[in-house]
């Protein structure tokens, strides 16, 4: 619709779009400069644009607390996607290669349980930690992860599996070989790309999470976006060293997101849109 | 199958053992991830409805006490919860509306020919996928702070200087900001979207004289539709759920002007430590999901064919 054969209206759609990314990219770009500025320049006013960049800032916060809430994040992303990989790709195997009657009304009902508000459940769960003393636990945080992002896990590993022919499952399955071979031998080579995809995606909705983390750990358990809310009554002070440590939190997700990009909204559609 | 007159007690299996054996083996990979989830959505969910029923503050030890309907009824009666329900909608409407609109145009500038249409998008996800948290402190700090932040500086010769956004237009600095996050999203499925079509339809358009805004309405848009209701859907699932945002900007506040169902939830479950009355916000926020949803997902799977192979 936009575009045509005349060079003139490519080059204005060109700008065009070029002024709407810039907008939007605008943000990120500004917490990088922000976090390379001395505190003084990054609260000045005027907003200083010119300067010599430092990672001064960068070095006070990996040298001082974030470290720990980095690591937690780590853990409560890497443990839960690993729970999420184990039980989802069997399940999916199951849905995928040996449907039953009810298959559909399975993938309705995992779908309905990421779609279930935070309300539903949190409560219960909280005092559940609270019994088990799990409280400040990141295990506690890896177990809620791994409920969020199943539904996710199952929808696309199934999706994925889909593509593969059929006769490459029966060809390849060896007589006698157990369900656990099969799944490790034949069909985890085969989607290993897909298995790659999903994973990125889990990673990046349990790196994010806050909502969990804040109710469910206060210090020895807590994650990257808590390591932020520190920063809210900072008045002007901190903008820098709050621009560094936003950027370092933000790393992996914005690194693993634009690996993943082909991939990601296949993810975020569940598999509908590929 | 032959059966073996007087083999002594080695039963033959019959064909509905087989089948019902082999049924049993086919749904046994699915249980443990089955189990996992009933284990940790239904059963807290049971319990919500139960503990909804009961008198319960954390905070006052031995304060359990069965309330029958109490806690729902002070629930209609009570004004934060119209409030949060009005922000709720307020929010969520308006952030998919905003986003749906400037993501079908993005999306449209992007599948035309233009310049570095992969840098383009490898730019303008940025933002969706940088934690909701940095986001919000990032706007809230460095751009949109009165005296520091850049924007009421660059503002200020068009007669806007140091306005205090989140201070005096918290509504309208949350959906800001969370209109710059779900943008990207939209931009994505729509942009899919665009790009199965083929340029072939475009052109026989084009040759047969329609100019580009009636092939946009008579072809591209109809096409696009299902995409826009997925995001749309999928988007308002998640807005629906906002917290981050709202906790990093604003608190909730001024007063209870941003205060949305999760963050009243937040307030009286994690604050006031109210587990009865918290418990029935929860079952109130299930019911009102599962209608948007149930009507959502079923037009979804209508859509997007989610058919068994076999």
């Amino acid at each position: 619709m936009v575009g045509g054969r005349l060079p003139v209206s490519k080059v204005l759609w060109t700008v065009v779009g070029w002024l709407v990314v810039f907008i939007f990219f605008f943000p990120v770009l500004w917490m990088w400069l922000e976090s390379l500025k001395t505190e003084p320049q990054a609260a000045s006013s005027p907003p200083t644009i010119f300067f010599a960049p430092t990672l001064a800032e960068f070095q006070e916060v990996l040298s001082g607390d974030f470290p720990p809430f980095f690591i937690n994040s780590a853990v409560a992303s890497i443990g839960s996607t690993l729970l999420v990989l184990i039980l989802a790709l069997p399940a999916a195997y199951a849905l995928a290669i040996r449907p039953v009657k009810r298959t559909q009304d399975v993938l309705f009902f995992f779908i309905s349980t990421r779609f279930l508000p935070f309300a539903a459940s949190l409560v219960p769960l909280y005092l559940l930690a609270r019994d088990l003393h799990l409280l400040d636990n990141i295990f506690a945080l890896v177990l809620i992860y791994t409920t969020i992002n199943m539904p996710l896990g199952v929808w696309l590993l199934r999706s994925f599996l889909l593509e593969i022919p059929p006769e490459l499952f029966e060809a390849a399955r060896v007589d006698g070989a157990s369900f656990g071979t099969e799944i490790w031998r034949i069909v985890v080579p085969l989607i290993a790309p897909g298995i790659a995809a999903t994973s990125l995606i889990c990673l990046i909705f349990s790196w994010n999470e806050f909502f969990y983390a804040v109710n469910f750990t206060s210090s020895v358990a807590a994650t990257a976006p808590i390591f932020l809310v520190g920063f809210i009554s900072g008045r002007g002070l901190f903008y820098a060293k709050l621009a560094a440590a936003a950027t370092l939190a933000s790393l992996p997700v914005l690194m693993a997101g634009w690996i993943a990009q082909k991939q990601l909204i296949r993810g975020l559609t569940l598999g509908a849109v590929k | 199958m032959i059966s073996v007159a007087g083999s002594g007690g080695v039963r033959e299996p019959t064909a509905a053992s087989v089948a019902r054996r082999d049924g049993w083996l086919r749904r046994l990979p699915l249980l443990p991830a089955f189990v996992y989830v009933i284990l940790l959505t239904q059963i807290p969910f049971a319990l919500t409805i139960y503990y909804s029923l009961f008198s319960w503050n954390l905070l006052k030890p031995g304060s359990f006490r069965f309330s029958g309907a109490d806690n729902y009824t002070r629930l209609l009666t009570d004004e934060s919860i119209r409030t949060a329900v009005f922000n709720t909608v307020v929010l969520t409407i308006s952030v998919i509306a905003i986003s749906v609109v400037l993501g079908l145009a993005i999306a449209s500038l992007l599948n035309s020919e233009v310049f570095g249409k992969g840098l383009m998008r490898t730019l303008m996800i940025a933002p969706f996928l940088i934690m909701p948290t940095a986001g919000a402190l990032i706007w809230k700090d460095t751009l949109l702070n009165p005296l520091f932040g850049l924007l009421p500086y660059v503002f200020t010769p068009f007669g806007l200087g140091r306005v205090d956004w989140v201070n005096k237009y918290p509504m309208v600095t949350v959906v800001a900001v969370e209109v710059w996050r779900w943008t990207p999203f939209m931009m994505l499925i729509i942009l899919a979207g665009l790009q199965s079509q083929n340029p072939e339809v475009l052109e026989a358009a084009r040759v047969d004289g329609a100019n580009a805004f009636q092939s946009f309405r008579r072809i591209t848009l109809p096409l696009v539709r299902p995409f826009i209701e997925l995001g749309a859907l999928l988007g308002s699932l998640f807005v629906v759920q906002t917290f981050d945002s709202i906790f990093m900007l604003t608190y909730g506040g001024p007063g209870e002007d941003t205060t949305n169902l999760p963050f009243l939830l937040y307030i009286v479950a994690f604050q006031g430590f109210n587990i009865g009355q918290a418990s029935a916000i929860g079952v109130v926020a299930v019911i009102m999901t599962t209608i948007v949803a149930t009507i959502g997902l079923r037009t979804m799977f209508s859509i997007f064919q989610v058919e068994p192979r076999r």
